[in-house]
């Protein structure tokens, strides 16, 4: 179970609290107004921003005193996921070892996680090679190979066109359940939050609400999701 | 963006270098000296020039590279200041230099001090090693800024995902640091090896003997004592050779960091956080500092006793001084930007114009002062212009440095929002203002500091232009020391430094301010 | 509106105009001596109160400098009088044929050699010395000799005669002192020599900062110590071989458009006046020793036994082979 115990975080004047927990293995959608704070949470639980207050439970163990690569998470950016002097192999190889120095087993490893992302015969190229979707893949090729237990999005496919991002879409949700991860994702789009399913968590007015049913929420969203909403 | 101004710099920056050369050639009462070649005593001086000119490049870029990565992925207060003062040496007067090094290395100095309380015999590092040293002292405050810029250019999202890969500091420099740094090195190290080609006080002083002198020296003996204009410009040419010949080399060796455009955000390092490397860290900038600010600090310490004598002369130097850095920092920053957006623009050629644009450390002053003076003297007193010529000659001394800082940043600008900007039709002077300018800030902010400090300690100040009643400050520190005023000297010095680092900290900061990073 | 604008121009007009009536006096030399530590402005003062001119100096570096420039100018020069050529380069001034002959063959110089130049007269001269400060060596330990000095543990900062007039001065002395052993001379001094600079104020800086027991310098420099700095600890050493002199001299250009100004100047610079203003200003003695005598402290002075010098002629001939000498023996 992650537990956002107490969670305060500060940023010159803006502050968001969060105060819940997810269950492993859940898909949770992160939904609100533009500016709210919902990258902010999620780069708070990478570890990118000190939390001002509360504890971040996995398993019963604060992981906020750990730096960001020790927690047991992936994250995918909006953008910026893959480093552009590296081919698509090393951006993937940089899951399993950083100094890239694979023995033959690990560099079997990365490309079976590269097949799985459907990239096969397109280890050799660089990110300005590959397409939208296909630089999407690099990356979720690397969360597979990390295998960490929590995945983190913050707007993963913002740049692709719908049918493509509800492809990518499907894919997190099958590789998740593949996997067992826990799931978090931050988009601006409710149809995302439909269509990954699971619970959802609104963030507004500085606060980050605990997780409802997706289904339930849309079925009767609460006055600020309304209002996000437009209807 | 119209090249026109880029093309008048090319042609000045020629005329400057080449140009004088070939009227210094011309004028030549007879032309053996071009056909004599080169004697052995030149072929000792070609040797020691290359020999130390490389030593000093090396040692300066390897001395910066743990003090930039340093200073790049720690915050502290008052490191702001703390660069600014590191840059010192830099500017300074060789003399004013060389004396203060030596109040820490010299014989008398502190070192040697030191060792004879233990017992242990001075040190002497006059030769090769002292050199070496001097010139590392005036370069790696240059080479670390070059460098401390590739680091800031590292976008911040590129050390975010590295976090949360958990990259070990040694993986960050592998696979972002050493990228920067191979495209980032060669230019810094081909900018100091060129500075050491022609350095020529330094040489002297330190050198301990006429084994160690350079190419330069031989220009001045063909100059003043035989008269042998043909050699002289001849010998120039061996030294523009030389430079081309590492320019070449350097321009080979660089290749261009593939780091593509990200959203600025102040530097924060998770790979850096271990005590190991906060000791490494704090290592490497308080040996830089002490390095780099001790001897200095003499100098000021030196310069005090002899403040409050200062003379109305020194305030009358000081001002003309002023005047000459105000017009040639502005001059600097014309040309420089000109010559930026022409490298900017062209598809093929753009090497060899920015190769061009580096010709001025490679020329030799007393060539560039002689063939001016010939050009000059037929049409007006080349003492009447003895400040305007300091100035022309300071801004084509401070120019490499400027487009060093300034051609990469283009580049980087253009290249994260030209196509926005070419999509919004936004071209000209409208691109240079909204677009260009506000993301060259920083660098420009920069060369032009370096610029308006260069020309405070007067890096082409030539004599035959030099005009003592109308003198700059560092001509007037140079008289008073040939005139036995050793403190009033040492006072000079005092507030030329200080008004050099004014003057650069004004620009330098300027370009800082509300920068969006 | 319109008055004080016409008594503006008039102002502006008539100002020059007074000065235009003054023929000017265009003068040649080195930067030194234009200072305001140099004879410079004393010496303007002085001859502007006689002559009804106005002397103008241009100044140009050092001693070398300034013939280089004068050749690359040539005959289209402005200049009317060049002053602070040496003996080692007046043989070279004289073959541009820019100089026209003095016909001052009456005069009569307090050189401690003869005299006998057309072209050129002095106006000050000096010994090269090493010096070095007494309170640090002293006694047995002060050199007497070259050869001393290159077999003692002495350190010595002298200049690069390329770049240099004393260090110049000092590969002459070399030669004149040891005409066919020059070469062994400079290999037994190689390593005493601490370093070479580029010029005097950069060698007479390191020794003062303690990087060197003696440098090369003048007989004269310690006067200057004693006189500005009330300091006694600086002295020269005299050396057996004797000293080699620098005799600093001016000459009239031939195409001047002021030959009588020139004349008059070349007169004033031996007079009495201007004599007494050199010895505390270049810190040179005067070529004519003044009524009123040295100024005390040049009485302390060391004063050679002999002294030695190449006429000019030969000094050109000699120069680029002295030169050689020196590199080579210093480069091993």
């Amino acid at each position: 179970m992650l537990t956002l115990d107490g969670c305060r975080i500060v940023q010159g004047d803006f502050a968001l609290t969060a105060d819940f927990a997810v269950n492993a293995g859940a898909r949770v959608s992160i939904i609100g107004p533009s500016g709210a704070g919902k990258s902010t949470l999620l780069a708070a639980i990478a570890g990118f921003l000190p939390l001002a207050g509360g504890r971040i439970l996995w398993t019963g163990k604060d992981i906020a005193v750990q730096p960001p690569g020790a927690r047991p998470l992936s994250i995918i950016f909006q953008d910026n996921n893959l480093f552009p002097h590296l081919t698509a192999f090393q951006n993937v190889a940089l899951g399993l070892k950083p100094s890239l120095r694979l023995a033959e087993s690990e560099a079997a490893q990365v490309r079976d996680a590269l097949a799985r992302t459907g990239l096969a015969g397109l280890e050799d190229r660089k990110p300005s090679e590959l397409s939208g979707g296909q630089q999407s893949r690099v990356a979720l090729a690397r969360v597979l190979l990390r295998g960490r237990p929590i995945l983190l999005m913050d707007e993963p496919f913002a740049a692709l066109g719908p049918a493509l991002r509800a492809e990518m879409l499907d894919l997190v949700k099958t590789l998740a359940a593949e996997t067992g991860a826990t799931l978090l994702m931050v988009s601006h789009d409710p149809a995302d939050a439909k269509r990954l399913g699971g619970q959802t968590v609104v963030v507004a007015e500085g606060r980050a609400e605990p997780p409802v049913e997706t289904g339930l929420l849309f079925a009767d969203p609460p006055q600020v999701l309304r209002d996000y909403l437009g209807d | 963006m119209p090249r026109w101004p880029g093309w008048i710099a090319v042609a000045a920056i020629l005329s400057l270098t080449l140009g004088t050369l070939a009227l210094v050639a011309w004028r030549a009462e007879d032309s053996f000296g071009l056909g004599s070649g080169l004697g052995p005593a030149d072929w000792a001086a070609v040797r020691f020039t290359l020999l130390q000119a490389t030593l000093s490049a090396v040692l300066s870029v390897a001395a910066a590279i743990p003090l930039a990565r340093a200073l790049a992925r720690r915050a502290f207060p008052g490191r702001g200041l703390l660069i600014t003062l590191l840059g010192a040496p830099f500017i300074l007067p060789v003399i004013v230099a060389v004396l203060g090094l030596l109040a820490v290395y010299g014989r008398n100095g502190f070192v040697s001090q030191g060792l004879s309380l233990i017992g242990a015999e001075p040190i002497s590092i006059y030769g090769l090693t002292g050199v070496v040293l001097a010139h590392v002292f005036f370069n790696m405050p240059l080479a670390t800024r070059f460098l401390l810029q590739g680091w800031l250019a590292i976008p911040a999202e590129r050390f975010r995902l590295a976090a949360s890969l958990g990259f070990s500091a040694s993986d960050t420099a592998r696979l972002l640091e050493w990228p920067m740094l191979r495209a980032t090195v060669p230019g810094a190290a081909l900018v100091v090896f060129l500075i050491c080609t022609t350095s020529f006080a330094v040489a002297l002083a330190l050198g301990g003997g006429p084994a160690a002198t350079t190419v330069e020296l031989a220009i001045y003996q063909a100059f003043r004592l035989e008269f042998d204009l043909s050699r002289a410009a001849f010998l120039s040419l061996v030294q523009v050779a030389i430079c081309t010949l590492a320019a070449a080399l350097a321009f080979r060796f660089a290749i261009p960091a593939g780091f593509g455009a990200g959203l600025d955000r102040t530097r924060q390092r998770w790979d850096a956080a271990h005590w190991t490397l906060r000791a490494v860290d704090t290592a490497a900038i308080l040996a830089a500092t002490l390095f780099l600010l001790v001897p200095l600090a003499l100098v000021v310490a030196r310069g005090f006793p002899a403040l409050p004598d200062l003379s109305s002369a020194t305030f009358a130097a000081a001002g003309r001084s002023l005047w000459v850095a105000a017009i040639s920092t502005a001059l600097t920053g014309i040309t420089a930007l000109s010559l930026a957006l022409l490298i900017q623009s062209l598809r093929r050629g753009a090497q060899l114009v920015e190769g061009i644009g580096y010709l001025s450390i490679a020329a030799s002053p007393l060539v560039i002062g002689t063939g001016l003076f010939i050009a000059i003297f037929p049409f007006a007193s080349p003492v009447a212009l003895a400040l305007p010529v300091t100035a022309v000659v300071n801004t084509a001394m401070s120019l490499p440095f400027a487009l060093r800082a300034l051609v990469p940043a283009l580049a980087e600008a253009e290249a994260a929002h030209g196509r926005l900007a070419d999509s919004l039709g936004l071209t000209g002077w409208a691109r240079l203002r909204l677009v260009l300018l506000p993301r060259l800030r920083r660098p420009l902010g920069f060369a032009l500091g370096l610029a308006a400090a260069l020309s405070m300690g007067d890096l082409g100040v030539i004599a035959l232009f030099a005009d003592p009643s109308e003198a700059t400050l560092p001509l007037l520190l140079y008289s008073q020391m040939s005139a036995y005023r050793m403190d009033d000297a040492a006072a000079s010095g005092l507030v030329l430094i200080a008004l050099s680092l004014l003057a650069f900290w004004i620009f330098d900061r300027g370009g800082r301010a509300n920068a969006h990073a | 509106m319109r008055f004080p604008i016409i008594a503006t121009a008039l102002v502006a007009t008539n100002l020059p105009a007074t000065a235009q009536d003054r023929p000017t006096l265009t003068v040649y030399t080195y930067d030194s001596f234009v200072t305001d530590y140099g004879p410079g402005p004393q010496i303007e003062t002085d001859f502007e109160a006689v002559c009804g001119c106005d002397l103008q100096f241009v100044a140009s570096g050092d001693g070398a400098s300034l013939l280089s420039r004068l050749r690359l100018e040539g005959a289209r020069t402005e200049a009317d009088v060049v002053l602070g050529l040496d003996t080692n380069l007046t043989a070279d001034a004289a073959e541009t044929g820019l100089f026209a002959q003095h016909g001052m063959d009456d005069a009569s110089y307090d050189l401690p050699v003869e005299w006998d130049d057309d072209m050129f007269i002095p106006y000050d001269w000096g010994y090269f010395a090493f010096v070095h400060d007494t309170s640090r060596v002293s006694g047995e330990a002060v050199p007497a000799s070259f050869e001393e000095l290159a077999g003692s543990d002495l350190s010595i900062v002298i200049q690069d005669p390329r770049s240099s007039t004393p260090g110049l001065g000092l590969v002459m002395w070399v030669e004149a002192a040891y005409p066919d052993r020059a070469g062994e001379i400079w290999q037994g001094l190689s390593d005493n020599i601490v370093t070479v600079t580029k010029g005097w104020s950069e060698a007479y800086g390191l020794f003062l900062d303690g990087e060197a027991d003696m440098v090369l310098s003048y007989t004269t420099s310690p006067a200057y110590h004693l006189i500005a700095e009330d300091d006694a600890t600086k002295a020269a050493a005299p050396f057996a071989e004797g000293h080699y002199m620098q005799i600093e001299v001016l000459g009239t250009i031939a195409s001047t458009d002021q030959p009588e100004l020139a004349a008059q100047f070349m007169e004033f610079m031996t007079s009495d006046m201007a004599q007494s203003v050199i010895p505390t200003t270049n810190w040179m003695y005067p070529a004519v020793t003044p009524e009123m005598g040295l100024p005390d402290g040049f009485g302390t002075l060391v004063s050679p036994d002999k002294a030695l010098l190449f006429p000019a002629g030969e000094a050109a001939r000699v120069r680029d082979g002295a030169i050689e000498t020196w590199r080579t023996a210093l480069s091993q």
